[in-house]
């Protein structure tokens, strides 16, 4: 076991130990929740970009928990789509806990809140480095439960209704899910995804397996939110408090729903091409409906809700394309919006710190008031909308590209209408908020605090820069090494199993 | 047969979660379909007149029961506790806020 792997379980290990410290001493220090959840936070920060540096597109680093070895113990695995995952996940939660130190003052029990966001995040981070099934499912369970206490946390009718829906429907998707471990387990007799998956390539049980694949769909779309699962979302991640609707929607549902169904879909049970058409229609689907929704919306934060739907329609859309290509433009667009997204609902926040109202109607010519505020909801706006120089552009244009290289003209140019669609939806909501007429009502609204600035800055930056990823030389050590993830298919087996 | 019967106590859950109108009732479901697939689970591993596989004097163990699916049972017991719990507490809340646990007369968010 060399020094590299020894990394590994530090992920989970240390925003577990700032979860535990918080909810111990917490309360009796003054501001130390704060300085807990920042430390915590900027260490995995840094050690997510060290796990970056030192993942190679062609090997894994894999750490055998108590030394037991492989087919038998548990194991935690770091590949190049986990490395690029940490990565994410991690920078938008350490800007998350720098905002949260001035939102939060409207709140009471901030150490419970620090506790719940640090527990959701090693939730997050054990789900995206587990090696087996089980893991993966009791990982996915504790982000799950911390954050349908996040959402009730504000107590009011519509927190506790949105999180009571939110949870039943939470606990309904992982039944699924539980079940389809338990019959794979039946199927293989073994838990670890590369043994798993190294089983199933000698069997020939199609039925059992498209039913497992089913459950899997089910309990994954479900999480993911997309299409017919949907309802939930729109109520639980507006109720939540403003930094926790960022993580829910910027990569929450991606580390529980998109990460954990392409991990077990490309790289254990093998995509078979039905699913992968199903995919498509399903992206497709989610894609029109989410941002048709989202037109005739008035609360500000719903609206967003709706548009990540959509948003995820487009990640979807290009996984089902299958083409190495549709997966470099997944990847691209999933860095993309969980940062544009995570940003604009930070905005949401802001918006609402300083006017008290998410009513669209109720705002406009904000713009002079709000600067910084202002310039970080247009580029994050249109980033996700896809105009040019920003972000969501090239993501999005890849998948389109991906689209038209592998035959399937029709989601391409349904994927550009969609994409109008959220330009016209977004210059709405700019137009509604920021630009025009000051109301008298708004004369004495103020910039919001210094830290909540400076964190929706930071995030901005990214958004805007996040299309020079595509360079070449930059773009082999972050985006490529994830693709490559997902392209291998079932070669992940292989070279796990190399590794002991 | 029994294992038909966890598939009706796990669609019994489910109708319970999907149909019923008091919140209460919603929760006992999801208890309800929860343990028929923790029961289904146990069977996967068990074998007729199987032991448990201790290593014991008496000559090898010719039948035995898979222990992995038991441990696995029981964290997802657990875990299903720390649910059932939270989901309590906010029904509770809901009580206190709404007065009722109907879930008609619950419904301010649209979806």
């Amino acid at each position: 076991m060399s020094g590299n792997s020894l990394l590994i379980p530090c992920f989970v290990a240390v925003p577990l130990a700032g979860a535990f410290l918080n909810s111990l001493v917490g309360r009796r220090v003054r501001a130390l929740p704060e300085f807990l959840g920042a430390l915590a936070a900027f260490i995995l920060v840094g050690l997510s970009l060290m796990a970056l540096q030192s993942v190679r597109a062609d090997s894994v680093w894999v750490y055998q928990v108590g030394g037991w070895k492989l087919p038998l113990g548990i194991s935690l695995v770091l590949d190049g789509l986990t490395a690029f995952m940490l990565v994410t996940v991690n920078a938008v939660a350490f800007a998350i806990v720098v905002y949260a130190r001035d939102y939060m003052e409207r709140y009471t029990s901030k150490d419970l809140f620090y506790t719940l966001l640090l527990l959701m995040l090693a939730g997050m981070n054990g789900v995206l480095i587990a090696g087996d099934l089980f893991n993966l499912f009791v990982f996915l369970e504790i982000a799950a439960v911390a954050s349908y206490a996040l959402v009730a946390f504000g107590t009011e009718r519509h927190e506790l209704e949105a999180a009571f829906k939110y949870g039943v429907m939470g606990s309904v998707a992982s039944l699924f899910i539980l079940l389809g471990i338990a019959l794979l387990y039946g199927m293989t007799s073994t838990l670890n995804l590369a043994d798993m998956s190294q089983s199933l390539a000698g069997h020939s049980e199609a039925d059992l397996l498209l039913m497992v694949s089913a459950l899997f769909l089910m309990g994954f779309g479900l999480k993911t939110a997309l299409v017919p699962f949907h309802a939930w979302l729109p109520d639980a991640h507006p109720s939540a408090p403003a930094p926790i609707s960022a993580m829910l929607s910027g990569v929450l549902i991606k580390c529980l729903g998109i990460y954990a169904l392409s991990r077990i879909f490309f790289n254990v049970i093998g995509m078979s091409p039905r699913v992968l058409t199903l995919l498509m229609y399903w992206g497709a689907l989610s894609m029109m409906a989410g941002v048709i929704l989202a037109m005739g919306q008035r609360d500000l934060k719903r609206l967003l809700a709706y548009s990540t739907i959509s948003q995820v329609g487009y990640v979807v859309l290009g996984l089902g394309l299958g083409t190495p290509l549709g997966f470099l433009g997944v990847v691209l667009h999933l860095f993309n919006h969980s940062i544009a997204k995570a940003l604009l609902f930070l905005v949401s926040g802001a918006l609402e710190y300083a006017t008290g109202t998410r009513d669209l109607h109720n705002m406009g010519g904000l713009r002079s008031r709000m600067p910084v505020t202002h310039t970080a909801s247009f580029v994050a706006a249109m980033s996700i909308a896809g105009m040019p120089p920003f972000g969501g552009f090239w993501s999005k244009l890849l998948i389109i590209m991906a689209a038209v290289e592998a035959g399937h003209l029709g989601f391409a140019v349904w994927a550009v209408i969609v994409s109008v669609l959220t330009l016209a939806l977004f210059a709405g909501v700019m137009k509604n908020i920021f630009w025009g007429e000051p109301g008298l009502r708004w004369q004495g609204v103020r910039e919001v605090p210094g830290c909540m600035q400076a964190s929706m800055l930071a995030l901005a930056l990214f958004s805007l820069l996040s299309g020079t990823l595509l360079v070449p030389g930059i773009r082999e050590k972050f985006l490529l090494q994830a693709s490559a993830a997902l392209a291998q298919g079932t070669n992940y087996a292989h070279m796990i199993m190399s590794q002991i | 047969m029994i294992y038909f019967l966890c598939l009706v106590l796990l669609c019994v859950g489910i109708y319970g979660v999907l149909r019923k109108r008091n919140i209460i009732r919603m929760i006992l479901g999801l208890i309800i379909a929860e343990h028929a697939i923790n029961l289904l689970f146990v069977l996967i591993g068990y074998r007729l007149n199987g032991r448990a596989p201790i290593l014991s004097p008496d000559g090898p163990i010719l039948q035995m029961v898979d222990p992995l699916p038991q441990a696995l049972v029981l964290t997802a017991i657990v875990i299903g506790l720390a649910t059932t719990a939270l989901l309590v507490a906010l029904a509770m809340r809901l009580h206190g806020k709404y007065g009722t646990y109907d879930v008609a007369r619950i419904r301010e968010l649209k979806g």
